[in-house]
C-alpha cells in the first residue's frame, strides 16, 4: 500500500477538475496558439488567455497580460533575476535577498555575482523572518532588486511582504517574491502587497508539473532568457504548453475559490498535529515561526533521534527531513543551518507538509507512529543515554567532523 | 523514491529488529565513534574473556543503514577472538547485509570504527591491569 502523502511542499497531486480541464488539449484540441489562421489555433489561444485571466485573478493582478507563462517557478525565478539584471547597461548592480530562499533564487544570485553583480543576504532572525532594519541598511545606490520569498518551503515562515515592498519602493527598487509555497495557502494580492514580480508554480497548487508563471507588473521590461519566436511579448519564446497552461489556470481558479475554507481546514489539522506532538513527545523543538507560518507546515526536531531513521519508522507516511542522510550531498538542510539550528537538531528534523488529501484520522495515525518510534529510537540512541547521564554533548570529544571522508 | 527503497530485506530486518541493543553490563571495552553534527554516533560495548568477545551490544544515533550495520556487526563479532574481529572490514559488514546503497557505505565505516575503538579500549585497560581478564 502506498504511504499517506504528507509532503505537499515538494509537490501536490493534480486535482481531478484540473486534469479534466487539461484533457481536451492533450487529445482533440491540439492546436498551436500561434496559428491564427484556423480554428485549432484559435481554440488553443482562447484556452491560454482564459488561463492567464485565472492566474491573474489568483494574485489579484489587474491585467492578464502581466502574466508570463513559463516552465515552472525555477524558470520564473531565473527570468526575474537575470531578466532584470541583464537590463543594466553593464554587469553591475546590487541584489538583496535572504539565505533561506529556494536554490532557484540563491544559485541564480550567485551566478550573477560571478558575472559582476553584487548580492547581499539580509539578516534573518531565529525563525527565519527578515530583519527589516538590516534590509534598509543593506540598500545601496545601485540596488535594483529585493527578492524575498512569500513563505519558506521547509520551515513555513511567512515574510512581511508589504513591509518589504514599502522599503523597496521608498528607494525606487523593484520587489520580487517567489510565492510558490504561499499560493493557495495565504492571501496574496500583488497590488495591495506592492509586489512587482511574483513566481508561481503549477504543481504546488494541485496543477501539473512543468508549467509556471511570472507576474511582471505592467511597464517593467525584462531581458529574455529564451530567444525564438517572440512569444509572451518577446519575454519568453517557445510554443506554449497549452494543456499545462490550461491546467495551471484551473488550479489557480480552485486555489482562489477554496482559499478560505481550505486554509481553515489545514490550520485545524496542523494544530491537531502540533498539539499532539507537543503533548505526546518530549524534547522536541519547533523550527520556524510559531504563528507567522504556513497553515499546512510544521517542522520539528526530535532530539537524539536521526531524521532518516524516524522517517523510515514512520514510512506509512511520506514525509521529508533536513537530515544529511536523506540528501545526496550528505549535507543537512541549509535552511535550518541559516536560522541557527545546531547540526545535531538539523539531522533530527522532520517536515510535515499537509494538503487536501489529509484527514484528522491520518494525523492521529501519524501521532501514534511518532510517539512509539521516537521512544524506541531514543532507547537505542547513545546521545539520549549520554544526555541523561549528564554528559555535555557539545563539548564531548567526538570523532572529527570529516570522518565521512574515509 | 524513498531514501530507503534501496535497502535490502536484511537491512530492513536489522533496522526493524535490531540485535543486541543496549550496553553490556560488565563490559571491558567501550568504543564511541562518530559525531552528532554529522548525523551518526555509535557506541559499542564488548565483553572480552580469554581474548574472545563473549558479548557485544550497541547504541546508535543514525539512519536506518547505520542502525542495521551496528546490529550486524554485533552479530558478527560475538564468539570471535579479538584478532578475528579486527579483521572484519566495513565491506564485510555491508556484504553480510546483502549490500548497502552506495551513498550509505559510510555508515558501515562507523561500525568498523566502533569495533576498533572498543578493542583499543579493551587493550588499553588490559595493558593497565597487566593480565588477561577471566
Amino acid at each position: 500500500m502506498k504511504p499517506i502523502y504528507m509532503d505537499h511542499h515538494a509537490t501536490t497531486p493534480i486535482a481531478a477538475e484540473v486534469l479534466e480541464t487539461m484533457m481536451p488539449f492533450l487529445t482533440s484540441d491540439y492546436g498551436n496558439p500561434s496559428s491564427s489562421t484556423h480554428v485549432y489555433g484559435r481554440v488553443a489561444r482562447a484556452a491560454v488567455e482564459h488561463a492567464r485571466e485565472q492566474i491573474a485573478a489568483l494574485i489579484a493582478a489587474q491585467r492578464s497580460d502581466e502574466i508570463i507563462l513559463t516552465s515552472g517557478a525555477t524558470e520564473s525565478d531565473n527570468l526575474a533575476l537575470k531578466g532584470l539584471a541583464y537590463r543594466q547597461a553593464i554587469n553591475k548592480g546590487h541584489i538583496i535577498t535572504i539565505a533561506t530562499e529556494h536554490k532557484a533564487i540563491i544559485d541564480t544570485a550567485e551566478f550573477l555575482k560571478k558575472q559582476g553583480f553584487d548580492v547581499t543576504y539580509a539578516k534573518i532572525d531565529a525563525y527565519g523572518v527578515i530583519d527589516l532594519q538590516n534590509l534598509r541598511d543593506s540598500i545601496r545606490a545601485d540596488t535594483f532588486l529585493i527578492t524575498v520569498q512569500a513563505a519558506n518551503s521547509e520551515i513555513g515562515t511567512i515574510q512581511p511582504l508589504r513591509d518589504i515592498a514599502q522599503i523597496a519602493h521608498e528607494q525606487g527598487i523593484l520587489f520580487h517574491t517567489d510565492a510558490v509555497q504561499g499560493l493557495g495557502r495565504m492571501d496574496i494580492d500583488v497590488v495591495r502587497d506592492g509586489i512587482d514580480l511574483l513566481s508561481i508554480s503549477g504543481h504546488k497548487i494541485y496543477g501539473p508539473k512543468g508549467v509556471g508563471a511570472l507576474y511582471v507588473k505592467k511597464g517593467i521590461r525584462l531581458h529574455p532568457l529564451i530567444h525564438g519566436g517572440g512569444h509572451e511579448n518577446g519575454m519568453r519564446s517557445g510554443t506554449l504548453n497549452v494543456p499545462g497552461i490550461a491546467g495551471l489556470g484551473k488550479a489557480a481558479e480552485i486555489a482562489k475559490r477554496d482559499l478560505i475554507q481550505e486554509s481553515e481546514r489545514l490550520l485545524n489539522l496542523r494544530e491537531r498535529l502540533r498539539k499532539g506532538i507537543e503533548s505526546r513527545v518530549d524534547l522536541v523543538q519547533l523550527n520556524g515561526h510559531p504563528q507567522q507560518r504556513l497553515v499546512n507546515n510544521l517542522n520539528y526536531s526530535f532530539s537524539f533521534v536521526e531524521g532518516e531513521s524516524l522517517m523510515l519508522a514512520c514510512r506509512d507516511v511520506a514525509l521529508s527531513s533536513g537530515s544529511a542522510c536523506t540528501s545526496a550531498s550528505l549535507q543537512s538542510s541549509y535552511v535550518l543551518r541559516a536560522i541557527g539550528v545546531p547540526e545535531t537538531l538539523a539531522h533530527s528534523s522532520i517536515r510535515f507538509g499537509l494538503g487536501k488529501s489529509n484527514s484528522a484520522e491520518e494525523i492521529d495515525h501519524l501521532l501514534d507512529l511518532l510517539e512509539k518510534h521516537v521512544r524506541r529510537l531514543r532507547e537505542m540512541s547513545p546521545l539520549y543515554e549520554m544526555a541523561r547521564e549528564g554528559v555535555d554533548l557539545d563539548t564531548f570529544a567526538w570523532t572529527p567532523h570529516d570522518h565521512h571522508n574515509h | 523514491m524513498d531514501a530507503w527503497d534501496d535497502y535490502t530485506e536484511k537491512v530492513m530486518d536489522h533496522y526493524e529488529n535490531p540485535r543486541h541493543v543496549g550496553t553490556v553490563e560488565n563490559a571491558n571495552g567501550v568504543g564511541v565513534v562518530g559525531n552528532p553534527a554529522c548525523g551518526d554516533v555509535m557506541k559499542l560495548t564488548i565483553r572480552v574473556e580469554n581474548e574472545r568477545i563473549v558479548d557485544a551490544k550497541f547504541k546508535t544515533f543514525g539512519c536506518g543503514a547505520a542502525i542495521a550495520t551496528s546490529s550486524m556487526v554485533t552479530e558478527m563479532v560475538i564468539g570471535k577472538t579479538v584478532e578475528e574481529a579486527l579483521a572484519i572490514s566495513n565491506k564485510a559488514v555491508a556484504e553480510a547485509l546483502g549490500g548497502l546503497p552506495k551513498i550509505k557505505m559510510h555508515c558501515s565505516v562507523l561500525a568498523e570504527d566502533a569495533l576498533k575503538a572498543a578493542v583499543d579500549d579493551y587493550r588499553k585497560k588490559n595493558a593497565n591491569t597487566g593480565k588477561s581478564e577471566k
